[in-house]
């Protein structure tokens, strides 16, 4: 599934094009397709294996990481093959069926960890993690919810979060003097004021379908507090039909139909990163997006970034809502799992690579290389470091707003099973493009509770 | 000596076939096991309105890219049967799509009909700036353009093949008896030309039923589900939504209809087909 799961500027979600290479038909014949087994064929030796997301700058970091790694550890070598975002996707889950699996599992954790768990594909590293509480605590604690299923942690949350923020254009602000909203109803009026200005309010890539289901994340969190989503992912009987539900649904229909999001926006991908370059060529005043949005911009514009033209807010209240407006959401982190069809060695070698302060997964050097590529790194205790940072003010905002939010809601189509969250994508499709009802859409959705 | 291709058929081809049936009576999950359900899948699939949806829309699509492209086909493959110098070169040109793979050609098209930095828009011409691929009405039209786009130039070298294969003495003939370049073309060309519109028409039909590239790099079966045709909803269900199941009941459902389809289509030329239609040759 698309998600705002992958903290990589620039290339994130181009894995389409591999995907053509499926043969529709071939379904049946596709467990036959794992090719690096636990062995680890292909993409140099080593003893144990993994698999991660090619694009910059993680490919590069993660690839100097294992590089130090196996200069450190030769008898405990480890191998790294790359794929893109939507293709890793479907790759891995053809593998882990197959039972050919990497040692060290990638995934955003969540739902399709909970798939791998039920099908007891991926260890349980409770024990572990109780044995080594300098390792579980080197990260946020916040990030483990998404690593735990049923009371048991089956992940290594590290990396960087994702968290969802409002970007704005301070340019644009200043023409029709504007200021950030600090209410829903502000947001509204900025609507109309931008579009008598001849300017697109918000830029939103609709046809990617993730990028539409943040608006609902946090309208319904700040309409009806994190509750409504915790009982649709409880898998309570008619959890979509909540009031507040109904009345986050309507909200973003009237904003459709206000025409707060920018003209074709139906039809605009996340994966071409024009939504951002709607933003940064001064096209559109506003855009609701992932963390590591901010990277890729600098990358693609760095002057705007430089000139001080981009700011950032969090996500406004709702008049009369029931949400913190300190809550969040986005993907809490990366999540790293050992495969339980691995060997005994390739799995010790997997948690000593998890450990190692030297040059294990999340080491200093690591922890720095995230900081200084501007992305909101998980790792406990490091605002030191992050005062320092060249992005000092947006990396300082993200880290702050995830230490002190109340409730992290994980990114819906991660969160929930793999079948209910192609459905939400495609009913959130279906909503945005006004061909169905808020009734409807909750209708569609408390047919899936429990699937 | 067909042995080997036979096998590689029954491998490639087969193998998957029987295993696409079997599933579509299972519950998987593409990770976990494996497990008998009967016809469940088929009751559900059969009952949703989504699939009914893509059915209508891999019709539609089906017949309006047949009606536009045959006779853009035929007519320009006949144009370039002709041997002059600026027959051959203008032909070049019209392949020119063909060398292009579906992938690229989407994403060019996506590209240019961008209504924020597209062709219309960067060079401001306003009737152009349309919505093209966010309009659940607009859509349908643009993607079927772009089909015909890329498999006309298919089609008119099926049928310049064709066109060139009918006897010079033919058309000499009808000029001695005074037949005009319009009456040659609908007494000559056209029923020579039977069972090459046939191959073609049974190429078009067929390709229809698994159109899936194009259009999930165009629109991804958006916006809603105004392009989820069979192949795309089939693909989504399979593997974006873990079920296996009904995206192998959607499967067959392509399998058993494209076959249907193609019979039918062989059934249009006759039943004598290896007769010779040059009467008098």
């Amino acid at each position: 599934m698309d998600a705002p799961a992958t903290p990589l500027p620039g290339t994130s979600r181009r894995g389409f094009l591999s995907m053509l290479a499926l043969a529709p038909l071939a379904g049946a014949a596709l467990s036959a397709c794992g090719t690096s087994g636990p062995g680890g064929a292909g993409g140099g030796s080593g003893k144990a294996s993994m698999w991660y997301l090619s694009g910059q700058p993680n490919e590069k970091i993660k690839g100097d990481n294992i590089a130090a790694w196996n200069a450190a550890n030769p008898d405990d070598t480890i191998a790294v093959n790359y794929f893109q975002n939507d293709a890793y996707k479907t790759k891995i889950k053809t593998a882990i069926g197959a039972g050919q699996a990497p040692t060290i599992i990638y995934s955003w954790g969540g739902g399709t960890l909970a798939s791998y768990a039920a099908a007891g594909q991926v260890a349980d590293l409770t024990d572990w993690f109780g044995q080594n509480p300098d390792v579980k605590n080197s990260v946020l604690a916040s990030t483990y919810q998404a690593a735990t299923v049923e009371g048991k942690i089956y992940a290594y949350p590290n990396e960087n979060a994702a968290l969802i923020v409002f970007y704005y254009n301070k340019k644009l602000f200043q023409q029709v003097g504007a200021q950030p909203p600090t209410t829903y109803a502000e947001l509204q009026a900025l609507v109309q004021t931008f579009k008598a200005a001849g300017i697109a309010p918000i830029a939103l890539a609709g046809q990617s379908r993730w990028t539409s289901m943040m608006w609902l994340e946090y309208l319904f969190d700040r309409i009806g507090g994190p509750e409504v989503f915790q009982a649709i992912f409880d898998g309570t009987a008619g959890a979509w039909s909540n009031p507040d539900a109904l009345k986050a649904l309507q909200a973003t229909q009237d904003l459709v139909k206000a025409g707060g999001f920018i003209t074709g926006f139906e039809s605009i991908t996340a994966d071409s990163n024009a939504d951002q370059a709607l933003l940064y060529t001064d096209k559109a005043a506003m855009m609701l997006h992932g963390s590591w949005v901010y990277s890729g911009i600098k990358n693609d514009a760095p002057d705007f970034v430089s000139g001080g033209n981009l700011g950032w807010f969090a996500f406004p209240a709702v008049e009369g809502g029931k949400g913190d407006v300190k809550n969040v959401a986005g993907n809490p982190a990366q999540y790293m799992s050992i495969s339980a069809k691995a060997t005994q060695e390739q799995q010790d070698i997997a948690k000593k690579y998890f450990a190692d302060k030297e040059n294990g997964i999340f080491c200093d050097a690591v922890i720095d290389a995230y900081i200084a590529s501007g992305q909101v790194c998980v790792a406990a205790g490091i605002e030191d470091k992050i005062a320092q940072s060249q992005d000092k003010d947006f990396l300082g905002f993200c880290y702050d707003a995830i230490k002190n939010a109340p409730s992290f809601v994980q990114s819906w189509d991660q969160a929930l099973s793999p079948s209910q969250a192609e459905a939400l994508l495609s009913n959130i499709d279906q909503l945005f493009s006004l061909s169905i009802t808020p009734e409807q859409f909750a209708q569609n959705m408390d047919a899936t509770v429990g699937k | 000596m067909a042995l080997p291709a036979l096998l590689f058929f029954a491998f490639f081809g087969g193998v998957p076939l029987v295993g696409v049936v079997l599933l579509s009576f299972t519950q998987w999950d593409g990770i976990g096991a494996i497990s008998w359900l009967g016809i469940g899948n088929w009751t559900s699939v059969l009952a949703d309105p989504v699939m009914w949806k893509a059915m209508g829309l891999t019709f539609g699509i089906m017949v309006f890219s047949w009606a536009v492209q045959t006779p853009l086909a035929l007519l320009l493959g006949v144009f370039t049967a002709g041997t002059q110098k600026y027959r051959a070169f203008l032909a070049v040109l019209y392949f020119l799509p063909l060398l292009m793979s579906a992938a690229a050609i989407s994403i060019a098209f996506k590209a240019l009909l961008d209504p924020n930095f597209g062709l219309a828009a960067t060079l401001g011409i306003p009737i152009l700036v349309q919505n093209w691929l966010g309009s659940p009405t607009l859509v349908l039209f643009v993607v079927i353009f772009v089909l015909s786009w890329m498999y006309v130039p298919f089609h008119s070298l099926i049928y310049q093949g064709g066109a060139r294969q009918i006897p010079k003495t033919m058309y000499e003939a009808a000029s001695i008896d005074g037949a005009g370049t319009v009456r040659q073309f609908f007494s000559i060309t056209l029923p020579q030309l039977k069972h090459t519109i046939i191959t073609s028409s049974t190429l078009m039909v067929v390709g229809s039923m698994t159109t899936f590239d194009l259009i999930w790099i165009l629109t991804a079966g958006g916006p809603g589900n105004a392009t989820r045709v069979l192949a795309v909803d089939m693909y989504l269900r399979g593997f974006r939504a873990n079920e296996m199941g009904p995206a192998s009941v959607i499967a067959v459902l392509i399998v058993l209809i494209g076959l249907l389809l193609a019979q039918l289509l062989q059934r249009l030329g006759g039943k004598d087909k290896t007769s010779s239609q040059m009467e008098g040759m």
